[in-house]
């Protein structure tokens, strides 16, 4: 349908809009709107069109507008079009106007992937509160400084769509409107995904099966299924848009993407669920290693490369199914089945055409390809495979002769046919190859310098650890937010310990006493026994009263005792942070010192217990830092090595409490024993220089319960005579604060032995 | 009928000779050596001793040790009677007096100090001393002792001391090799050889994963219940998680895995 130049003109004249250039480009869009649309539908159009030439931003948002909105208008419903100029309209009412072309420009993705109006106008919405968010004022009156990420946000949005739910881009958009709200440069670098934290967000939101999700399964997989042991190397599809990465595997492990979504071909009906797919791709890789032997590459042309790796590929996912024959289901659900004539051979060059059809005949018996050539080949793959394995060389010579019978001229056109040719699980096939003459690219330079690397590295400490730490605003974890670093403690002089046992030997007598009565001691009974200590009276009646009434009685009617051992492990946190060189009042010494003391006969005292005892200090330098020094470990005697290590105990930082309570427990967690107990030994609430204490406290909290739920006992000692105020929202009724610093060497041993009594 | 004759074993059980064992094991009679049968669960180590025991014509008596047997339940006890007490023979005291094969079965689950009374039994003495009731057996010249043992889940509180292991001689079993496990299964039930040869394979997938998540794989005796159930008319799949999965592990994982496995093998 085209329009009269009559009917163009009474459109033109609805709407009320200058633009010299707009004369141009007016008829294509009338007629695309005025197939798409309603008359209705079209008179809100150019109304809206009409609006938005007034926000005096030129003339480019018109004709987007004019160019977008048919299709949305059509796929949504047609009052979706005015929404969306009003929105325009009221966008361009705040300091965001530069924002106005990019959010027109994503209109069309959005409309297509969401689909529904309801969906849409939820986006146009998310879009409008981030605004609205990072919209910042001077005053605190109008809103005059425009939002720094929103136009590098809205140019990221087709990626954001195509890998999140509206729901993960409504959490992702929050994170970053409510971190950075104040820091314009950090929030540019959030919104255009630059910065880590917001790939980890995003990353955390994508729908689809995260692999770190099914790891464990797949090891399982590899080992049942496949005899192999092998190293999984998770790739992102999600950043690189350039080149789409393929599963491969090489000498550091199995190369595969970090996340699938179901596969879904509602056409025929086929569901693949994505750990099924996922062993496709591990299946595949392991039939390679173990029927792949790799061949010279110099003498192939790069077409007969591309047949030989079709036609092996072909060959081992044949033996794996010939092992395995329900792998055959999987295979053939994700193997696209080309249509025979799809590929027009004189146009476009059909050489990856020929060979999907080939690899899918072979898998499929019921294929339905006509060409003799193919048919042939199938016959010839098949009467290959019936003498046994066939190796590596002769399937690629088969692939030779399939190249030479099938070869066209027009194969060498640049306009490749590649629709429904390529099979997502299967890998590169790099390890296929070995050439006679090294290559001096990148790539293998990169492997040589990295090997360099490795051998320097590995003398520096523990590589650090991550830890999410909570947001009590968000109630969300913040994902890796935290590195810890663990190491050794630096020894000391043992002589300082060995003093302070002999300073306080005339408690650590008492203490002795005491110990002795916590020690392993209680009678367990065990009855029903045939040889015992002492007569069970209540069987022994019973088995009386049993053989009056003429039944066999039973004879196991002593009983015997045994004493029941102590089952604890025991960890002790000791905050390393500045504060703890002060000198309390009424104490005439700093509290590590008397903390010191208090470690040492707590030390001392456990020993004596023999429960499995560990000590670790903990400082921290902003979230980047966490310092975790160990000192005992739950294997380590008391010996001079951890004396050393204790009186080298020196005050520095903060006190970020959280990671190291979390990497506390992740070691206490492995231990055997019935019974676990975190100790902390503390000296004021959470604190560090980059947050604020009430965030660390939320997330000190958290990390309590998190250690409640694998079964750890938490319990505070607090220094802090002003403790009450907060260790209570910490650690619930779980503290003991001590006022009388002084006492501290006595106190702690005693609680400890109350705790574990 | 006499004491002996209710434990003779009077059908030849099905019993798949794999290696030379049975000859080994006879000339180990003829000798009366005590013999150490070791292996994972459900490798036929029961059905080898029973087999023996048929061809060799003796009767055979099987004890299930378990941790609270004591030394009485194997050498015999006083019980009460209307007129005072009586002593009750044994299991081993029986197989010593009637010179049956007195079978032991998992007899590292018995407590260390109940497996010493074998001891004169297993030497030269061939003699069981029963201190309470004042009796000196002498065992019958065809008085054999056999115990087994599975080495997969000892634990250093179950272990055999040395002083009780030098007294066996020991035969090691295992999951027969691929095609003759399926030979077993197909004969054992009668199932086709085709379903045995894809039981045995879901089996090796499962012992792949022995160490890494499984105690122990899965043995031939699950084989053949799975295989019987697949007799039985239940579609392979279904026999197979019954009889092969749900028994053996509690992690989701690791059934996942397995299911996976008979889905692949039985396509």
């Amino acid at each position: 349908m085209s329009l009269t130049q009559e009917q163009l003109d009474e459109l033109r004249e609805m709407l009320s809009c200058g633009f010299e250039q707009l004369d141009t480009a007016f008829a294509g869009c009338m007629e695309d709107a005025c197939i798409r649309l309603s008359k209705d539908g079209v008179k809100q159009l150019l109304e809206g069109a009409s609006l938005i030439c007034m926000i005096g931003r030129g003339y480019e948002p018109v004709h987007v507008f004019l160019e977008e909105m048919p299709e949305i208008g059509q796929r949504l419903g047609e009052d979706t079009i005015e929404k969306v100029a009003q929105g325009v309209w009221k966008m361009s009412r705040t300091p965001n106007g530069k924002a106005i072309l990019p959010f027109l420009q994503t209109l069309g993705t959005a409309a297509r992937r969401l689909n529904s109006q309801e969906m849409f106008c939820q986006y146009v919405g998310l879009i409008f509160d981030m605004m609205e968010q990072t919209t910042r004022s001077t005053h605190g009156f109008h809103t005059t400084i425009p939002s720094a990420g929103l136009p590098d946000m809205l140019n990221q949005v087709p990626l954001l769509l195509s890998q999140l739910s509206l729901e993960g881009l409504r959490n992702w958009m929050e994170y970053g409107a409510k971190h950075y709200r104040t820091h314009p440069e950090r929030q540019r670098d959030f919104f255009s995904l630059q910065s880590a934290d917001s790939k980890a967000v995003f990353q955390r939101e994508r729908h689809g099966t995260l692999f770190a999700d099914i790891e464990r399964r797949m090891d399982y997989y590899m080992k049942a299924m496949w005899e192999e042991k092998v190293q999984f190397v998770p790739y992102s599809a999600g950043f690189d848009e350039m080149r789409k990465p393929y599963p491969y595997y090489d000498e550091l492990g199995l190369r595969i993407p970090d996340v699938l979504d179901e596969y879904e071909d509602p056409g025929i009906g086929i569901r693949v669920k994505a750990t099924d797919r996922y062993r496709a791709i591990l299946a595949h890789m392991a039939a390679h290693r173990r029927w792949t032997q790799a061949i010279f590459a110099d003498n192939f042309s790069p077409f007969q490369r591309v047949a030989a790796e079709v036609f092996e590929d072909t060959r081992v996912e044949y033996l794996a199914m010939r092992l395995y024959p329900g792998l055959r289901n999987i295979f053939m659900s994700l193997h696209p089945m080309p249509i025979e004539d799809d590929c027009d051979p004189t146009k476009e060059s059909c050489i990856r055409h020929r060979l999907a059809m080939l690899s899918y005949a072979v898998m499929d018996e019921d294929h339905p390809y006509q060409n003799e050539i193919i048919l042939e080949f199938v016959d010839k793959f098949h009467e290959m495979m019936k003498g046994g394995d066939c190796s590596t060389r002769e399937i690629a010579n088969l692939a030779l002769s399939f190249v030479a019978r099938t070869r066209r001229q027009e194969d060498q056109l640049a306009n490749v046919y590649f629709s429904d040719t390529e099979v997502d699980y299967r890998d590169d096939n790099r390890h296929m190859w070995k050439y006679h003459e090294l290559g001096d690219e990148e790539e293998m330079f990169e492997q040589f310098e990295k090997r360099k690397g490795e051998e320097k590295e590995e003398e520096q400490g523990l590589p650090p650890r991550h830890y999410p730490e909570w947001d009590y605003h968000a109630k969300t974890y913040r994902p890796d937010w935290v590195s810890l670093y663990e190491s050794l403690h630096p020894q000391g002089n043992i002589g300082v310990i060995d003093d302070i046992l002999i300073k306080h030997s005339a408690l650590a007598k008492r203490l002795k006493q005491l110990l002795d009565m916590l020690k392993p001691q209680q009678y367990v009974r065990e009855r029903y026994q045939e040889e015992g200590s002492e007569l069970d009276l209540d069987v022994a009646i019973r088995s009386l009263i049993e053989f009056k009434a003429g039944a066999t009685p039973d004879p196991r009617i002593n009983m015997s005792h045994r004493t029941d051992g102590r089952d604890i492990a025991v960890s002790l946190l000791i905050d390393l942070s500045q504060s703890v060189d002060e000198i309390p009042d009424g104490c005439n010494q700093t509290v590590l010192e008397i903390s010191r003391e208090a470690v040492s006969l707590l030390g001392w005292a456990v020993d004596k217990l023999d429960d499995e005892f560990a000590i670790a200090g903990f400082s921290s330098n902003t979230r980047h830092e966490v310092r975790y020094q160990h000192i005992k470990g739950y294997g380590e005697d008391w010996n001079d090595l951890v004396k050393g290590r204790l009186a080298a105990m020196e005050a520095g930082y903060s006190t970020r409490m959280g990671p190291a309570l979390r990497h506390a427990a992740s070691t206490l967690e492995t231990r055997k024993a019935d019974k676990k107990l975190l100790l902390v030994l503390t000296d004021g609430e959470p604190a560090d220089i980059d947050a604020d204490e009430e965030h660390l406290k939320w997330d000190c909290h958290k990390a309590v319960q998190e250690l409640d739920q694998k079964g750890i006992y938490t319990h505070c000692i607090n220094l802090d005579s002003k403790a009450d105020e907060y260790v209570a929202d910490i650690f619930g009724p779980r503290y003991t604060v001590i006022d009388n610093v002084d006492r501290l060497p006595e106190k702690l041993p005693k609680l400890f032995m109350a705790l574990t009594k | 009928m006499s004491d002996a004759d209710q434990y003779l074993v009077h059908e030849e059980p099905f019993y798949q000779s794999i290696a030379n064992e049975v000859e080994l094991y006879e000339a180990a009679y003829q000798e009366r050596l005590p013999v150490m049968v070791k292996g994972p669960t459900g490798c036929g180590k029961s059905r080898f001793v029973e087999y023996m025991a048929w061809k060799l014509k003796k009767p055979l008596i099987t004890v299930a040790c378990n941790e609270d047997m004591t030394a009485s339940d194997l050498v015999g006890r006083y019980l009460l009677d209307a007129g005072g007490t009586r002593w009750l023979d044994g299991p081993l005291t029986v197989a010593a007096r009637i010179g049956a094969i007195c079978y032991l079965d998992e007899v590292v689950e018995a407590r260390q100090d109940t497996t010493v009374v074998i001891h004169p039994l297993t030497d030269h003495r061939r003699t069981l001393p029963l201190d309470k009731k004042g009796e000196l057996v002498k065992a019958h010249e065809d008085f054999q002792l056999v115990i087994s043992y599975n080495p997969g889940y000892q634990s250093l509180m179950k272990d055999l001391k040395q002083s009780t292991k030098q007294r066996f001689s020991g035969l090691n079993f295992d999951y027969a090799a691929g095609t003759a496990e399926a030979e077993i299964i197909a004969k054992e039930t009668g199932c086709a050889e085709d379903v045995a040869a894809k039981l045995v394979k879901v089996g090796a997938t499962a012992r792949n994963l022995k160490g890494h998540g499984l105690d122990e794989g899965i043995s031939t005796r699950l084989l053949v219940y799975a295989a019987r159930l697949i007799k039985q008319g239940i579609n392979p799949t279904q026999a197979c998680r019954m009889a092969l999965v749900a028994p053996i592990t509690d992690d989701n994982d690791i059934a996942v895995t397995l299911k996976h496995s008979i889905d692949a093998v039985f396509g």
